[in-house]
């Protein structure tokens, strides 16, 4: 049993990151209808670069929560402006072209972040430094450290936080308008550019936070860590109905617990006949019967909550 | 610089080679074998061409460059000395190239450096890599010396120009694996592998070992060579209450690993193969690397003649720590070089009977190769971490310490 509860909190700690990272593909494909595959660079960046603020600022002697949300508070800026200017210089330009042209420019985008990120931070492994205390707590039998604590509490704020804005202000409203229909939501006096704009700027925001989440969680960052972890969460999405906020919140949970049971229960299950390695499998398995029986995700149906 | 040379290698001459003339036939290479003639500048100068491969991108390049950097230190090395090939100064150049630790990018890349007629290939890195080139590799006739491929599989296909410098995983999961039972006591081992030709090879000999040893296998699991997140195999792994944790892999996926099993509350000590036995480890696993242990062929670089000036002259040059096999990729190179100036010629029709023979006093061990191509007598130190580095434990067969 403390070893199904550790599973569990295993499989939250981790869809938690999925949730927020899932939470920039969907208010992005919500809107505009592309996937923005530059996404997963953006948490690396926001991993890397808190990881640098961190390394100058250990040496300062302030507590190591304190060095770690200073870490924090110069990512999120960082992203904010690296997802602007990739809405600005690949997607705008792109707006009224074909759907085509968008994903690829977002697949350049990509490519163009990892290799900057390869230049600026190199091809090694980074560590973060121990600043969290490490020693598990234990609950019934399951071990769970404080930073794992923070990362579950602080996703489900944060996401609370987003589903108020969406859905509670007049920002928000305008997001829904944009994404049911951008040039009526022009004509009602919505500024689509601001919006968008703002869409992208949020969602790296959020994938700031998560990127430092997967930093001090496991420890390591490096220039491609961005690429699988994008490619989890856009599953976590698609999962919960791309374009859906809520979905890609449950997306995301369920992913991350779906994971971790797999890896933890497929060899029994199967009596030794598939291992550990079919982890992924197992988790795109249950992607694709969900989408079997309900194309659009999970909560993919309930078009007039995207956001 | 003065050369670190050992005193026995008389300026080592040589370097290089070939194109191969019996190879040409496979490759639909047009290009113009310039290799061996020795460019079109002075007519006494000859060039040498080396391929060099390893992962230059990706998670592991910390290792390929370390490669890459070690293979160049001895082609520099080979320059300065004016290496002298059949009556002629060798210019060697180092062509490095990178596979990303991709099997398929690595069949690429050899082809490429088929088709431009090196003389002869040091690499790759890992052995999932270095396998399915060397088909390439001897299709074309090129001579191959893989400074850490460590799958048996490399040196057994039959394929002559095939070699390696480093103990191959028959002899380390012996090792490993009488070592866990023996010496450690361990009775209850929990084995995870990250199913590339390396790390499943090595987990493989490693578990035959370690029963024939009288041990149990109480979990075998699996993860990748780019995954970070191993917490629910981990948990897995809890719940069988292991003695000890075997990881076969790269340190890359070792730290994190040791540390996340610290996270979990476990207690359980890990044993490693060659491919976590870097001084990144350390930086990886962070507190989780105490106690840890792991096994590298060949002996520490300190026992090593020559060990610590080659460190020193490494650190000079690229202003960075050695991660690993940067000795062995040195040894590659220079084992070549003596073959072709004994051969006389960069043909590698003429200098393989060479290399297959030689017996060359190395920086990392007495080089002499066995009918398959690999290294005999191959020594096998078994190393713990102490206070963030690896120290030295004992080390085992070959002749060790010269």
């Amino acid at each position: 049993m403390d070893i199904f509860i550790q599973q569990i909190i295993n499989g939250l700690v981790l869809g938690s990151i999925y949730a927020l990272v899932a939470l920039g593909y969907t208010m992005v494909y919500g809107i505009l209808g592309l996937i923005n595959f530059a996404h997963g660079e953006v948490v690396m960046i926001g991993a890397l670069t808190a990881l640098t603020a961190i390394g100058v600022l250990v040496p300062a002697g302030l507590p190591g929560p304190v060095v770690v949300l200073a870490g924090l508070l110069i990512a999120i800026p960082v992203c904010m402006a690296v997802g602007f200017a990739i809405e600005r210089v690949a997607y705008r330009p792109l707006r009224n072209a074909p759907r085509l042209a968008p994903l690829i420019t977002a697949i350049g985008m990509s490519i163009v972040l990892q290799q900057l990120a390869m230049i600026a931070w190199g091809r090694n492994y980074h560590t973060f430094p121990a600043l969290l205390p490490a020693l598990p707590h234990r609950v019934m039998g399951a071990a769970i450290t404080d930073l794992q604590i923070i990362i579950v509490v602080t996703a489900a704020l944060l996401m609370a936080a987003l589903l108020w804005l969406i859905t509670r202000t007049r920002l928000g409203r305008a997001m829904r308008a944009t994404a049911e229909s951008p040039s009526v939501a022009r004509l009602m006096g919505v500024d689509v550019d601001r919006v968008i704009a703002f869409t992208f700027v949020l969602g790296s925001a959020l994938a700031a936070v998560a990127g430092v989440m997967v930093a001090a969680n496991y420890s390591i960052a490096h220039y491609a860590m961005g690429f699988m972890l994008g490619l989890k969460a856009f599953t976590a999405a698609v999962l919960g109905g791309i374009g859906n906020v809520g979905g890609a919140m449950l997306g995301g949970l369920l992913l991350g617990v779906i994971e971790s049971l797999g890896a933890g229960y497929i060899g029994d299950l199967t009596g030794g006949f598939l291992g550990s390695h079919y982890q992924d499998v197992f988790a795109f398995f249950v992607l694709i019967l969900v989408l079997v029986f309900r194309p659009s995700g999970l909560m993919g149906e309930k078009v007039a909550e995207r956001a | 610089m003065s050369l670190p040379v050992p005193s026995y290698a008389l300026p080592a001459l040589l370097v290089s080679v070939c194109v191969l003339a019996a190879c040409g036939q496979q490759t639909d290479s047009a290009a113009p074998a310039a290799a061996s003639a020795g460019a079109p500048e002075a007519a006494d100068v000859l060039v040498v061409r080396l391929g060099h491969v390893a992962p230059l991108t990706g998670p592991q390049s910390h290792l390929g460059k370390d490669n890459e950097n070690g293979a160049r230190l001895a082609v520099d090395d080979l320059n300065a000395e004016h290496f002298v090939i059949g009556g002629r100064t060798a210019r060697f150049e180092l062509l490095g190239e990178d596979d990303q630790a991709d099997p398929r990018q690595g069949t690429t890349v050899a082809q490429k450096l088929a088709d431009s007629n090196v003389n002869a290939v040091i690499g790759h890195l890992n052995s999932g890599t270095t396998i399915p080139a060397s088909r390439i590799y001897h299709d074309a006739g090129i001579v191959q010396v893989s400074p850490s491929a460590t799958n048996p599989q490399y040196t057994r296909q039959g394929y002559k120009g095939a070699f390696r410098v480093f103990a191959d995983d028959v002899q380390q999961g012996g090792v490993l694996g009488a070592f866990a039972v023996d010496t450690l006591r361990m009775k209850r081992i929990a084995v995870i592998d990250d199913r590339t030709a390396y790390g499943q090879g090595l987990a493989d000999e490693f578990e035959k070992a370690a029963k024939a040893a009288g041990a149990e296998i109480v979990a075998r699991e699996y993860t990748t060579d780019k995954a970070t997140d191993f917490a629910s195999i981990l948990t897995k792994v809890k719940s069988t209450t292991p003695d000890l944790l075997f990881y076969g892999g790269m340190d890359t996926q070792a730290g994190p690993m040791a540390r996340q099993l610290k996270t979990l509350g476990m207690a359980v000590p890990m044993l490693f193969g060659d491919g976590a036995c870097t001084v990144e480890f350390h930086k990886l696993a962070g507190e989780g690397a105490e106690g840890s242990y792991c096994s590298l062929p060949g002996v520490p670089l300190d026992k090593m003649a020559g060990g610590s000036a080659f460190r020193d002259r490494y650190m000079a040059k690229f202003n960075t720590d050695i991660q690993l096999y940067a000795p062995y990729a040195y040894d590659a190179v220079r084992v070549v070089a003596e073959a072709m100036r004994k051969a006389g010629s960069v043909e590698a029709d003429k200098f393989l009977p060479e290399l297959a023979a030689i017996d060359y006093p190395g920086l990392t061990a007495e080089i002499r190769f066995d009918e398959k191509g690999d290294i005999k007598d191959g020594a096998i130190t078994l190393y713990q971490a102490k206070s963030g580095a690896w120290t030295a434990l004992e080390t085992m067969g070959g002749k060790a310490q010269r």
